[in-house]
């Protein structure tokens, strides 16, 4: 089984293949750079150093979100595109759990995130269970402050990861002190090869219909419901 | 192969359209789909970008595998990929570039980016097979231009809007009249059952100028509409609708004929969404008897409004005249039409 990752649904852009218990090739930049320009060429130099043609391929992974709309978009354009195409399976992974399976040898809780802006992040909750990775809580964008009060209830460890960590590492310092554990700067990646042993054996999407999680709606559709709603009560 | 016929597939999302079409030897459609996402952009008034993409991914595949079964052709038959690769709406278009790319490489077929307003032109291809020199008026929401062709792909801008494009002053002024988007079917509706009583301006601009421009006309009728509220007077739609496109059409039709008789060109093309203007083509139709040895030629409407036949048919040329893309298209928002010149 020879099967083909893609992340682009935040700024780094991973891509991996695997054939059958191996891991073949992988690629992975985080640069703030243009996924739209730079990931085909990508796939195109992996599978020609791995000396493998597209007609090879037996299965597509993709993340799927949450993470950047345009970014998630282009990632989901190819991998359905291209598993319609060839007439082989698609299977979506959460961006977040990809991020999530750095801490698999971790004790505690796992809670991967990405930055969303305006003191948000997207993030959730995970935890290994005998080598097989379990969500605890959904993924779900929030303040990062109230995430980080919601974790205080727990009383396991929580390890955070994720390169936009900086960004909000002084409040869960603040909030939850030695609770709070931080990857070292070379798991902050999400790791396309996690991607592809998260997705080869899941079930496959329909690929017609797949579309990525944008966890939100698009800001005119938000509006346009709630004023439809304000009007229906009047 | 022995397989000597050429097939193109094309690709457009630049805007709100999902549409993949096979064009065969240039200028034959095999196949033509368009998944149109209006009825969801209505309740906004006007296209959304962020949903226009959504909407694209949900429906790509969808209308690719609709084509290939239409045309009833396989991968292997295809001679390139066309698609759009600008201008537009950037997350649409990625979306469309990013699907061509990935069936490009799967199947090893060249790639070739066309641009939007090429495409407009080459729908016409689809009807008569061009001579030139030759002009062509894109009208459409987003672009007034007239196009100067001396030969098969090469395009040189010799007027267009300096501010609003043709199709967007219909959208405004017909939001002033509370016409549902989009307006310009609407106004045209509504220019046929009325006289062109009110007068309003014309921007001819500067002496042998090609350029054009509308906001200034919006406005016109803008102010016309509220100072007659403020005098407490109703004033008809059919005849503002009228006056309205009279205006429009007075200085598109004006300035294309001139342009036409200047250049000496044996054909004029009309090409974009505004071409679906009823009151456009007759307004042409009519002046054109004026200059001898020139033909005119308007594509059904629906080859006017974006499509992905005309991309293809662009494509079939653009492949032709050696141009090819690489894995790392992209989209272009901004892209130059002459760029291949
Ligand atoms: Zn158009």
């Amino acid at each position: 089984m020879k099967v083909l990752s893609i992340d682009t649904s935040n700024y780094a852009l991973g891509i991996a293949l695997l054939d059958g218990d191996q891991v073949i090739g992988e690629y992975i930049t985080n640069l703030k750079k243009n996924h739209s320009v730079r990931v085909m060429p990508a796939i195109e130099a992996l599978m020609k150093d791995c000396d493998m043609k597209p007609s090879d391929l037996s299965k597509i992974v993709v993340a799927k979100g949450p993470g950047s709309y345009t970014g998630v978009r282009i990632g989901v354009t190819i991998a359905k595109t291209l598993a319609w195409t060839l007439n082989i399976p698609l299977s979506g992974v959460s961006s977040l759990e990809v991020l999530a399976a750095s801490g698999r040898y971790f004790e505690g809780m796992i809670s991967p995130l990405f930055d969303a802006r305006r003191g948000q992040i997207y993030t959730s909750l995970y935890q290994f269970h005998n080598g097989k990775m379990v969500n605890q809580k959904k993924d779900q964008l929030l303040l990062s402050t109230d995430w980080a009060a919601q974790l205080k209830e727990q009383s396991e460890r929580i390890l955070f990861v994720g390169n936009d960590l900086p960004l909000h590492r002084s409040i869960f310092d603040e909030i939850l002190g030695s609770q709070a554990v931080y990857a070292e700067m070379t798991e902050q990646n999400p790791r396309p090869a996690e991607l592809a042993l998260l997705g080869k054996d899941k079930e496959a999407e329909d690929v017609h219909t797949f579309v990525p999680n944008y966890i939100r709606l698009a800001e005119a559709e938000a509006n346009w419901i709630k004023e439809n709603k304000e009007k229906a009560r009047k | 192969m022995t397989n000597v016929d050429q097939w193109i597939m094309g690709i457009e999302t630049s805007c709100d359209e999902t549409a993949v079409a096979i064009i065969k030897n240039g200028r034959e459609i095999a196949a033509n789909i368009v998944a149109s996402q209006i009825e969801s952009h209505k309740r906004f008034g006007g296209v959304v970008p962020e949903i226009a993409s959504r909407h694209h991914v949900e429906q790509i595949t969808i209308v690719l595998e609709e084509a290939l079964k239409q045309a009833g052709i396989q991968y292997d038959d295809l001679t390139a990929i066309a698609v759009t690769e600008g201008p537009g709406l950037v997350g649409a278009l990625l979306v469309g570039v990013n699907a061509a790319k990935a069936v490009a490489f799967a199947h090893g077929i060249p790639l070739v980016g066309v641009h939007h307003i090429a495409g407009h032109i080459y729908a016409n291809r689809l009807i008569a097979e061009l001579q030139f020199p030759l002009i062509a008026l894109v009208v459409s929401g987003g672009h007034t231009e007239l196009v100067y062709m001396k030969e098969h792909g090469h395009f040189e801008v010799i007027g267009e809007t300096r501010d609003d494009a043709a199709g967007e002053a219909y959208d405004k002024v017909a939001r002033t009249l509370n016409l549902p988007y989009p307006g310009g079917p609407h106004i045209d509706r509504l220019a046929q059952e009325g006289e062109a009583t009110i007068p309003l301006p014309r921007a001819w601009l500067e002496e042998g100028s090609y350029d054009f421009s509308f906001s200034g006309l919006k406005s016109a009728v803008i102010n016309t509409v509220h100072n007659a509220e403020q005098r407490g007077e109703k004033i008809k739609p059919q005849e503002l609708a009228a006056s309205f496109q009279e205006s429009v059409i007075d200085v598109l039709v004006t300035k294309t004929i001139k342009a036409a008789s200047e250049y000496k060109v044996k054909q004029v093309l009309l090409a974009g969404g505004v071409a679906a203007n009823k009151g456009l083509r007759t307004a042409l139709e009519d002046k054109f008897k004026e200059i001898p040895n020139c033909e005119l030629i308007i594509p059904p409407l629906a080859l006017c409004t974006d499509n992905a036949a005309m991309i293809g048919a662009a494509g079939s040329i653009m492949f032709e005249k050696g141009i090819q893309s690489t894995m790392a298209l992209n989209a272009n928002p901004g892209l130059d039409i002459s760029i291949h010149n």
